[in-house]
C-alpha cells in the first residue's frame, strides 16, 4: 500500500490549519477517487445497504459504457458510410479532426477499427472538455465552500458529452456544461439541491442559444458538407413511409445505425446498461415504466385520432422508443433520483408526465423536433409540486381512516 | 420617516446600495422585455427615471392636500398623465423606437417602482427631495436596464447601439451570436447573476436563511 501511505502523509497538509487548506477539496477527491471514502454513514438515517453515492455514480457511469461505444462506432459509421459514396467530400474536407483520423485509421465504412476511431476523435475532445470545464467549476464551489468535490459530477459530464451533436463546436461544450453545473447546479446549493438535472439544463442553454449547431440537418454527421436529417426529423416530414424509404428499418434504429446525438441512438446499447440500473435498484424502474406508459398512452391516443397534415400523428410507439432522445432520456436522465420525485407514486406520475409532454411535445409543436429534453426538464419543475400531493393525499388518507376508528 | 435623508444619500443610494431591480425586485417585468437591445434599453430608462422624477414632484408638491383614503387614485391620475405625455413625445419624435418599446412604455404606469416611490417617499418629503429620489431610483433602474442591454445586444447581435462590434460568423466574421440572449428569458438569469455578484460586494443586502437544516445524528465513533 504504498500509494495509501503517501496519501496518509501528505493528509495532515491538507487539513484543517494545514499548508495547502483551501486545496483539500481536491485533495480529497483524489484520494476517494483511488481509495473508498474514510467516512461513512453510521447513524440511523437511511441506511439500506453499503452502497454510497460514490460507488452509485461509478456504475451510472459504467452503465452508460455500451451507449458510449456503440455510439462512438456510429458517429465514424455514418461518416464513413458517407465518404464511401462521395469521395469528393473526403478530398475537399480539411478539418484537424480528419487529419488526425488520417493518421490513426482509414476511412472504410466497414472496418471497426476505423469508425471506431473516427468517433473518438470527434467524442473524447467534447467529453475532455466537458470534464475539466466542469471539473474546474466543481472544485472552484467546493473550494469556496469548504466542501468536497461530489462524485455526480462524473455521471453529469457524460451523459453531457452523450446528448450533443458530434460536430459540435468544442467551445460551446464549455459554455454548455457551464450553464448546466453553475447555474442550475452550483447556485442552488450543489448536488442534492439542485431541481433541475445539470445535463440536460446544459444542453437545453446550448438549444436556444445556438440552434445552429444543436439541430437541423447538418450536425448529426461527423463530417462537413452533409446534410441528412435524422429519422426523427424524417418522421416529421413524412411518417414511417419517410424513414423506410431512406432505407431505415426499425430494427437499424433499435440497434443504433442511424445519425443522431453520440449516445442516443442505440436503443439496444442503452437497455443493456438501463437493465442493469434497474436490476441494481439505481434507476426507479417506476420512472421508466411510467415514462413508457404514458408516451405509449399518448402515441396510442394520437394514432386514433389521426392527422391528415400532421405525420407524426402517424408514428406508432414502438417507433417513438427507438427514434431520437426516448430511450436514452428515459434511462438515464429521468431516472435521476435528485431532479425526479422522492415517492413512489409520484415516481409514477413522474414519468408519466415526461413520456406524456415528451410526445405531446415531438408530434403537436412544429419547431422542436425533439421533446425528450423539454419533457424531462418540465418533469423536474413539476417533480416537487407532485411529491408535495401524494404526501398531502397520504396524510388525508390515514386522518380520515383514523376518524372512522 | 424619523430621520431626514440628506440629498446625496436619496440620489445615489438606490444606484447600488438599495437597487429598485436587484434588491427590492421590483420592475422586472419591463427588465425583460426591453433590454433585447440597448437602444431601447436606454429609452425606457429615460422614460422611466423622468416619470418617477416627476411624479415623486407632484405628489410631494400636494402631498398635504391629498386625502389619505383616495391617495392612490390621486397618486395614479398623476403617474398616468406623466405616461402619456412621455408616450406622445417619444411618437413625436421617434416613432420607430416607439413602436418597438409598443405596451411596455404604458405600462410605466403599472411599473411598482413609480407607484413604490410615491407611496413611500413622496408622500413623507419635501418636493426637491421626492424629485432627486425619483431621479435616484430611475438610475437604479437604468443601470441594470443598460447593462442588461448591453449584455444582450452586444453577445446576442454582435452590436451595440446598431454599430457592429464583434463581426458575426453569417457576415463572414468570427463571431457566433447567443440566441438565448435575445429572447427575454435570458434577462432572467443575468438579473440573477447580477444579484448574485451585487451581494457578494455588499453582504448587508444578503437575505437571512429562512430556515436551517438539523445537525445530523452524531456518529458513533
Amino acid at each position: 500500500m504504498g500509494l495509501r501511505s503517501i496519501l496518509d502523509r501528505l493528509e495532515p497538509h491538507f487539513a484543517k490549519g494545514g499548508r495547502f487548506e483551501r486545496w483539500f477539496a481536491l485533495f480529497e477527491a483524489t484520494d476517494t477517487f483511488l481509495y473508498r471514502p474514510a467516512i461513512v454513514t453510521r447513524t440511523t438515517a437511511h441506511v439500506r445497504d453499503g452502497i454510497d453515492l460514490k460507488r452509485m455514480m461509478i456504475l451510472v457511469w459504467f452503465a452508460v459504457l455500451p451507449a458510449m461505444f456503440f455510439g462512438m462506432w456510429n458517429v465514424g459509421y455514418q461518416a464513413n458510410s458517407v465518404f464511401a459514396t462521395q469521395p469528393d467530400l473526403l478530398a475537399k474536407a480539411s478539418d484537424w479532426h480528419l487529419a488526425l483520423i488520417g493518421l490513426l485509421a482509414g476511412f472504410d465504412p466497414h472496418s471497426l477499427w476505423d469508425n471506431f476511431i473516427h468517433g473518438a476523435v470527434y467524442f473524447v475532445p467534447i467529453y475532455a472538455v466537458t470534464f475539466a470545464v466542469g471539473g474546474m467549476w466543481e472544485v472552484l464551489f467546493a473550494m469556496v465552500r469548504g466542501h468536497e468535490v461530489n462524485e455526480g459530477f462524473f455521471v453529469t459530464s457524460v451523459l453531457f458529452a452523450l446528448i450533443v451533436p458530434p460536430t459540435i463546436p468544442l467551445w460551446q461544450v464549455a459554455l454548455g456544461i457551464s450553464f448546466g453545473i453553475v447555474i442550475a447546479k452550483e447556485v442552488f446549493g450543489g448536488t442534492g439541491k439542485n431541481f433541475l438535472n445539470p445535463a440536460l439544463a446544459g444542453r437545453a442553454f446550448l438549444f436556444f442559444a445556438y440552434p445552429a449547431q444543436i439541430s437541423g440537418d447538418a450536425v448529426w454527421r461527423a463530417l462537413d458538407g452533409f446534410t441528412g436529417a435524422t429519422p426523427l426529423a424524417q418522421a416529421a416530414a413524412g411518417g414511417t413511409q419517410q424513414i423506410i424509404a431512406d432505407g431505415i428499418t426499425w430494427l437499424d434504429a433499435f440497434y443504433g445505425f442511424v445519425p443522431g446525438s453520440i449516445g442516443e441512438v442505440s436503443t439496444l446499447a442503452i437497455l443493456i446498461g438501463g437493465a442493469a440500473l434497474l436490476v441494481m435498484k439505481i434507476a426507479s424502474w417506476r420512472i421508466v415504466a411510467g415514462v413508457l406508459l404514458g408516451m405509449i398512452g399518448v402515441s396510442l391516443l394520437f394514432n386514433a385520432i389521426g392527422s391528415t397534415t400532421n405525420p407524426l400523428f402517424a408514428l406508432p410507439w414502438y417507433w417513438h422508443l427507438v427514434l431520437g432522445g426516448f430511450a436514452f432520456g428515459a434511462f438515464f436522465m429521468a431516472t435521476d433520483p435528485v431532479s425526479a420525485t422522492m415517492t413512489n407514486t409520484g415516481k409514477w406520475i413522474f414519468g408519466g408526465v415526461v413520456g406524456v409532454m415528451a410526445v405531446l411535445i415531438r408530434v403537436v409543436n412544429p419547431a422542436f423536433p425533439e421533446g425528450m429534453m423539454l419533457a424531462i426538464l418540465f418533469g423536474n419543475l413539476c417533480a416537487p409540486l407532485i411529491d408535495h400531493f401524494v404526501v398531502a393525499a397520504n396524510i388525508k388518507r390515514r386522518a380520515a381512516r383514523h376518524v372512522q376508528q | 420617516m424619523a430621520k431626514q435623508a440628506t440629498a446625496k444619500e436619496v440620489l445615489l443610494d438606490p444606484v447600488f446600495g438599495n437597487n429598485p431591480i436587484t434588491l427590492q425586485i421590483l420592475g422586472i417585468c419591463s427588465a425583460l422585455a426591453v433590454t433585447g437591445k440597448l437602444e431601447t434599453a436606454l429609452v425606457m430608462a429615460i422614460a422611466l427615471t423622468a416619470v418617477t422624477a416627476f411624479s415623486n414632484l407632484f405628489i410631494a408638491m400636494i402631498r398635504n392636500q391629498i386625502p389619505s383614503s383616495i391617495r392612490m387614485i390621486v397618486q395614479m391620475v398623476i403617474i398616468a398623465s406623466l405616461v402619456i405625455v412621455v408616450d406622445q413625445i417619444l411618437r413625436a419624435y421617434a416613432f420607430t423606437l416607439a413602436k418597438q418599446l409598443s405596451v411596455y412604455v404604458g405600462l410605466i404606469i403599472t411599473n411598482c417602482i413609480v407607484m413604490g416611490r410615491a407611496e413611500a417617499f413622496a408622500m413623507q418629503n419635501p418636493p426637491g427631495l421626492s424629485f432627486l429620489d425619483g431621479i435616484g431610483n430611475g438610475l437604479g433602474y437604468s443601470a441594470i436596464l443598460l447593462a442588461l442591454g448591453v449584455v444582450r445586444e452586444l453577445f446576442g447581435s454582435g452590436k451595440l447601439l446598431g454599430h457592429e462590434i464583434l463581426p458575426l460568423v453569417n457576415d463572414g466574421g468570427w463571431y457566433v451570436p447567443n440566441g438565448l440572449l435575445l429572447l427575454p428569458p435570458s434577462a432572467f438569469f443575468l438579473i440573477g447573476l447580477l444579484i448574485w455578484a451585487l451581494r457578494m460586494w455588499k453582504k448587508e443586502q444578503q437575505e437571512p436563511a429562512a430556515f436551517k437544516l438539523a445537525p445530523q445524528m452524531k456518529a458513533e465513533d
